[in-house]
C-alpha cells in the first residue's frame, strides 16, 4: 500500500497524508467516559458521535456509549440550541446518567453555539433533574488534537466541580489527586495501585478503569462500575497535591485545580520507562510517603531485566511516533536502554514537544529527527532515508513496518488490530517490564528470522 | 417487554402484530445513543473503493482519520484509496476560508500521485464557512486535466442515506465521459458492491461463466476509466439497494439502462439474482449456462450448510445491519442453517422492506428501525438470542451479553456473497455460536448451574 512513497522529502504546504493525530472531540469523549455514571454527549452531526464510538470500540473492544445532538441542516443555520435542549431532555429521561458531558464539534463551534448559555437555559427550564449535572468542554476539531480534547474535558471536570476546601482534617489518609493522561484503563489501575500502596487516598480523574475494561457479567450495563464520582470531583479541593502525568494531556487540569481550589500541582512526564517512573515515585516520596518494599522490589526486577537484555538493545536504531506525552517518555526509556531514537514524531501541535525532546536527548539530540505536528507519510520518508531497526507506535505504523520490513511494537492509542492492550499496563515499572518484553521479542524474532542456518541459535 | 425511547415507539414493531407499519427514514431523536452515522459517512462508504482515484477529505482531521482504511474494500491493482488525505483545516481556515488550502492540497496531491480522478468530500464545516468546493474543483481540473469531483457530503445534511445520494451525484459526473465502443449487449454494471473481502471477484467469476461482461464496478475494486463508460452497459445490477438505487434510476432516465435489485447473499437470493440476469438478456445459452453454474455451486455449498445446520438447528439470531434489503437475505440465509430470527433491524431501512420482513419472519419477531444499544441489548435478552449479526458498534454489545457474533459489515474478513459466501457464512456463524468460550459466560454458566440443581 505504501509502495509509492517517494524517498525524497518534498515540502508540502497544505496537504496532510496519513495523519498521526485525530480530532479533539474523541479525546473529550474518552475523558468523559472516566466519570462514573456519565454519558458523553457530542454536540454536532450524528456522524461525529458514531465515528468516535466506533473508533474507541475498536481500540478498547468494549461498547462505548455516547449521545449526539444529531444536527440537521436547520440546526446548522439557526443554531443548535433546540437540539441540545431536546437532546439533554431525551438523554436524562432515557438513560438516567448522573452527568452529561457535552463536547462541541467543529460544526457547533463554527456556528457559534454558546454552550454555557444553553446549559443555563436547560437548568432554568427544569430539563436537568435535581442532583444531576451537565458539564461541557469546547473542543473544536480544527484546533489541537485528540490529546487537547482529552485535556479540555479534564479541565471542565475541575471547573464544574472543584472548589476550595479549607478543612482537610476528615481524611485519615492524605488525598492525592492524579490526572493520569490519555492512557489505557490498565495504566490508570497501575498508577492508582502505586500511589495507594504508599498510603494515599487517590482521586484519579478521569478514571476509565472499571469502565472500559469491565468484566463480562452477562448483562449490558450502560454505566459500568468504574469512573471518578461527582462526589470525588467535588472534593478535589481536599487534595494535598495534584500530580499531572504528561504535560500535553494533564497539565492544564492540574493548573486549573491549583488556581480554583488552591491545591498545589506538579507536572510530571508520563511514567513510561524507568526514569519517568522514578520521578513519579520520587514525587510520591517527596510528599512524605515511604516507598514500600513491594515497589522497590519491582524496580529491582526491572533493572535486573534491563541488565539481562542490554546487549540486544545497544545501539539499535528506533523510530517512535504517537501522542506527545507517550513519545517523549518512551524516547527517554529507549535512550536508557542503549537505543538510538533516530526519528520521533507526533501529529499533535505544540512547540513544547521539540523543546522537551531536545532536553531529554541532551547532547545526543542532534542524532534524532524531532518532528512535531507531522504525519506518517513524512515518517515513512524519513525512515526510507535513515532506516531503523525497530518501529514503535500505534496500529497505523503497520503499513510502514510492512513496507520497510521493520520489527514493529504497538504502543499508545489507538491499537485497532491486536487484543489485550487495554488490560495490560505500559506505565510504571510493571509497564516498563512489559515494554522491554515486547520490544526485545520483536528484535529477537527478527534476528531469528534473518539468521543463517549456522547463526540460528537456541540460546540468546 | 423492552422499553423504547419516547418518540421512537413507531419505529419498533412485531411481525404478525395488528400494526406492522413502521415509521422509518426519520432523523434520530436528539440525545439518543443512535447507531447511525452521517451524510459524509454515506458518501465515503460508496466512493471509497474506487482505487485509482484520490479521495481528499476537506475539513478538520477527524473525518479523514475515522475513514482511513477501516474497511477491506479490496483492490486488484492500485491502492491509492487506502491512503488518508486531508486538508487538515485549522482555526485560521475557519476564519479566513479554506479554499486556498483545498486548492494547494489538490495540486500537491495530483502532482504527487497522478490519479485518474480526485474526489473532494465536503465536511460539516465546509458547508458552514461557505468554501466554494465546486469552483476550486473546476479550477484544478482545468489546470491539471484530472477530473476533480466535488462530493457535497456535509455531515449535518442527515444520515448516510443523504450521503449515498451525494455519492451518486458525484458518480454521475464521471459516467458518460468515456468511450463505449466495443461493449457487448450482454453486459452489466455492478452497483452497490464494495468488494469487501474480495466479494465482487466471486460475482465477476459467475457472470463470466454465464457469458455476461462486466463494464464497471460501482464501486468495489472500481476504476475511473470503467466508470466513465458505464453508460454503455446493457443492465445495472443494484446489490446494496440503499446506496445506489438512486444512481440506477438516474442512469435509467439519462441513458435508458434498465436495472434490477439483487442480493448476492444466501443461496436463494444469489441464484435468484443470476436467473434474473439470464432472463433479462433472453438468451437461451446464457440461461443454460446459468442453470449449470447454479447447480454446480449449490452442490458444492450444501454439504457445508447441512453440516453446520446440525449444530445450529433451533438456535436464535438477531440482526441489526445498515440497510434493510440485506436483512431480508440474512433472514433467509439463517433459515437455511436452521436458525430462527428473533430480532431484525437496520439503521436506514425502507417501509417496503420492513413490510416484507414482517411477512417473512415468524410471528413475534421484533422489527426495529434506527435502534440504540440499550434497546438492542434488551431485545437480545428478551429474544434469548444465541447470535447477533451486526457491525463494529454491535460486536462488543453481543460479547458483553455472552452472545456469539458475526460481522456482516465493513469488518468482515471472509467473503459472504455468492454461493461460496453462504458456505463461509455458515462456517463463521457455526464457529462463533459453537465456540467453547460461551460456556464460561455468566449467562450460560448460570443457566447451567440451575439445570444441575
Amino acid at each position: 500500500m505504501l509502495s509509492q512513497t517517494p524517498t525524497k522529502v518534498s515540502q508540502r504546504s497544505a496537504l496532510r497524508i496519513n495523519p498521526a493525530k485525530t480530532c479533539q472531540p474523541i479525546g473529550a469523549m474518552y475523558a468523559a467516559s472516566g466519570i462514573h455514571n456519565c454519558l458523553p454527549y457530542s454536540h454536532g452531526s450524528q456522524g461525529c458521535c458514531s465515528y468516535h464510538r466506533s473508533h474507541l470500540t475498536r481500540h478498547f473492544k468494549e461498547p462505548f456509549m455516547a449521545a449526539t445532538s444529531s444536527f440537521t441542516e436547520g440546526a446548522s443555520v439557526f443554531g443548535g440550541q433546540p437540539n441540545l435542549l431536546q437532546g439533554l431532555r431525551t438523554a436524562f429521561a432515557a438513560y438516567d446518567p448522573d452527568v452529561i458531558a457535552v463536547n462541541t464539534t467543529c460544526l457547533s463551534e463554527t456556528i457559534g453555539d454558546d454552550i454555557p448559555q444553553i446549559i443555563g437555559e436547560a437548568e432554568s427550564s427544569g430539563i436537568i433533574p435535581e442532583g444531576k449535572f451537565v458539564i461541557h468542554a469546547n473542543t473544536p476539531s480544527y484546533d489541537g488534537s485528540h490529546v487537547t480534547g482529552f485535556s479540555n474535558m479534564c479541565v471542565s471536570m475541575v471547573k464544574y466541580f472543584a472548589t476550595r476546601i479549607e478543612d482537610s482534617s476528615e481524611a485519615s489518609a492524605p488525598q492525592l489527586n492524579i490526572v493520569p493522561g490519555f492512557v489505557d484503563p490498565a495504566d490508570m489501575r497501575e498508577i492508582r495501585r502505586l500511589a495507594e500502596s504508599v498510603g494515599f487516598t487517590v482521586t484519579m480523574f478521569p478514571d476509565t478503569a472499571g469502565v472500559l475494561d469491565a468484566p463480562q457479567t452477562g448483562s449490558f450495563q450502560m454505566y459500568p462500575d468504574g469512573g471518578v464520582t461527582v462526589d470525588e470531583l467535588r472534593n478535589l479541593g481536599r487534595g494535598v497535591k495534584t500530580l499531572a502525568l504528561g504535560p500535553f494531556a494533564s497539565a492544564e487540569a492540574a493548573l486549573q485545580l491549583d488556581k480554583i481550589a488552591g491545591v498545589p500541582h506538579e507536572v510530571l512526564d508520563l511514567p513510561v520507562g524507568i526514569a519517568a517512573t522514578d520521578r513519579f515515585i520520587g514525587a510520591l516520596n517527596a510528599l512524605g510517603a515511604a516507598i514500600p518494599d513491594e515497589i522497590t522490589t519491582q524496580r529491582g526486577q526491572l533493572v535486573d531485566l534491563m541488565c539481562d537484555v542490554q546487549q540486544h538493545f545497544y545501539n539499535k536504531k528506533v523510530a517512535i511516533f504517537g501522542d506527545p506525552d507517550h513519545v517523549l517518555s518512551l524516547t527517554e526509556f529507549c535512550r536508557d536502554l542503549g537505543m538510538i531514537p533516530v526519528h520521533i514524531l507526533t501529529g499533535t501541535p505544540g512547540k513544547a514537544f521539540g523543546r522537551k525532546a531536545t532536553e531529554i536527548l541532551g547532547d545526543k539530540a542532534d542524532q534524532t529527527n524531532i518532528e512535531g505536528e507531522q504525519d506518517l507519510f513524512l515518517l515513512h520518508q524519513l525512515i526510507k532515508n535513515q532506516p531503523v531497526d525497530l518501529l514503535v507506535g500505534t496500529s497505523y505504523g503497520k503499513y510502514i513496518a510492512r513496507a520497510e520490513d521493520i520489527p514493529f511494537v504497538r504502543f499508545g492509542w489507538p491499537i485497532l488490530d491486536r487484543f489485550g492492550h487495554a488490560l495490560i499496563p505500559s506505565l510504571g515499572y510493571a509497564g516498563a517490564i512489559q515494554l522491554i518484553s515486547k520490544m526485545s521479542d520483536a528484535l529477537l524474532d527478527r534476528r531469528d528470522r534473518d539468521s543463517t542456518e549456522w547463526q540460528f541459535e537456541l540460546v540468546l | 417487554m423492552t422499553e423504547v425511547l419516547a418518540g421512537r415507539a413507531r419505529q419498533v414493531t412485531r411481525s404478525g402484530s395488528a400494526t406492522p407499519d413502521i415509521d422509518c427514514d426519520r432523523q434520530s431523536v436528539a440525545g439518543s445513543v443512535s447507531q447511525r452515522a452521517c451524510t459524509f459517512c454515506g458518501s465515503r462508504v460508496v466512493l471509497y473503493p474506487i482505487a485509482d482515484a484520490v479521495h481528499l477529505v476537506h475539513g478538520p482531521i477527524g473525518c479523514a482519520v475515522y475513514t482511513w482504511d477501516v474497511r477491506g474494500a479490496l483492490s486488484s491493482g492500485p491502492e491509492l484509496h487506502r491512503l488518508s488525505f486531508s486538508t487538515d483545516l485549522r482555526e485560521r481556515h475557519v476564519v479566513f476560508g479554506g479554499e486556498r488550502q483545498l486548492e494547494d492540497s489538490l495540486m500537491e496531491l495530483i502532482g504527487k500521485h497522478h490519479p485518474k480522478a480526485a474526489f473532494v468530500y465536503g465536511t460539516c464545516i465546509v458547508g458552514v464557512i461557505g468554501d466554494d468546493v465546486p469552483a476550486i474543483c473546476k479550477k484544478v481540473s482545468a489546470k491539471t486535466g484530472i477530473p476533480c469531483i466535488p462530493v457535497q457530503s456535509e455531515g449535518f445534511q442527515g444520515s448516510k442515506r443523504q450521503g449515498y445520494d451525494a455519492a451518486c451525484e458525484a458518480l454521475m459526473a464521471l459516467i458518460g465521459t468515456g468511450d463505449t465502443a466495443g461493449i457487448p449487449q450482454h453486459s452489466v454494471n455492478i452497483l452497490g458492491d464494495f468488494n469487501l473481502a474480495g466479494e465482487i471477484w466471486i460475482i465477476r467469476d459467475y457472470l463470466k461463466r454465464m457469458g455476461v461482461e462486466v463494464v464497471a464496478q460501482l464501486t468495489g475494486d472500481g476504476r475511473v476509466d470503467d466508470i466513465r463508460r458505464a453508460h454503455g452497459a446493457g443492465l445495472n445490477l443494484v446489490q446494496c439497494s440503499g446506496s445506489t438505487t438512486k444512481l440506477a434510476m438516474q442512469m435509467q432516465e439519462k441513458y435508458g439502462i434498465p436495472f434490477k435489485r439483487v442480493s448476492f447473499f444466501g443461496l436463494d437470493d444469489m441464484a435468484g439474482a443470476l436467473y434474473a440476469i439470464a432472463e433479462h438478456f433472453k438468451d437461451p445459452q446464457i440461461l443454460a449456462r446459468t442453470r449449470e453454474l447454479v447447480a454446480e455451486e449449490i452442490a458444492k455449498t450444501l454439504p457445508v450448510v447441512s453440516q453446520c445446520r446440525q449444530d445450529l438447528e433451533g438456535k436464535r439470531a438477531a440482526i441489526y445491519v445498515g440497510g434493510s434489503f440485506k436483512a431480508i437475505s440474512l433472514v433467509k440465509a439463517l433459515r437455511l442453517i436452521g436458525m430462527k430470527t428473533v430480532l431484525v433491524g437496520s439503521q436506514t431501512g425502507t417501509k417496503e422492506d420492513y413490510a416484507y420482513l414482517s411477512d417473512l419472519c415468524d410471528p413475534g419477531t421484533i422489527i426495529v428501525d434506527d435502534s440504540n444499544p440499550a434497546e438492542l441489548s434488551s431485545f437480545l435478552s428478551e429474544g434469548k438470542a444465541d447470535l447477533f449479526i451486526g457491525g463494529v458498534k454491535e460486536r462488543p454489545l453481543a460479547y458483553k451479553l455472552g452472545v456469539a457474533f458475526c460481522d456482516h459489515n465493513h469488518e468482515r474478513k471472509l467473503p459472504l456473497e455468492g454461493f461460496v459466501g453462504m458456505a463461509n457464512f455458515a462456517r463463521e456463524v457455526h464457529g462463533s455460536v459453537c465456540s467453547p468460550v460461551w460456556q464460561f459466560a455468566p449467562r450460560h454458566a448460570i443457566s447451567k448451574l440451575s439445570e444441575e440443581v
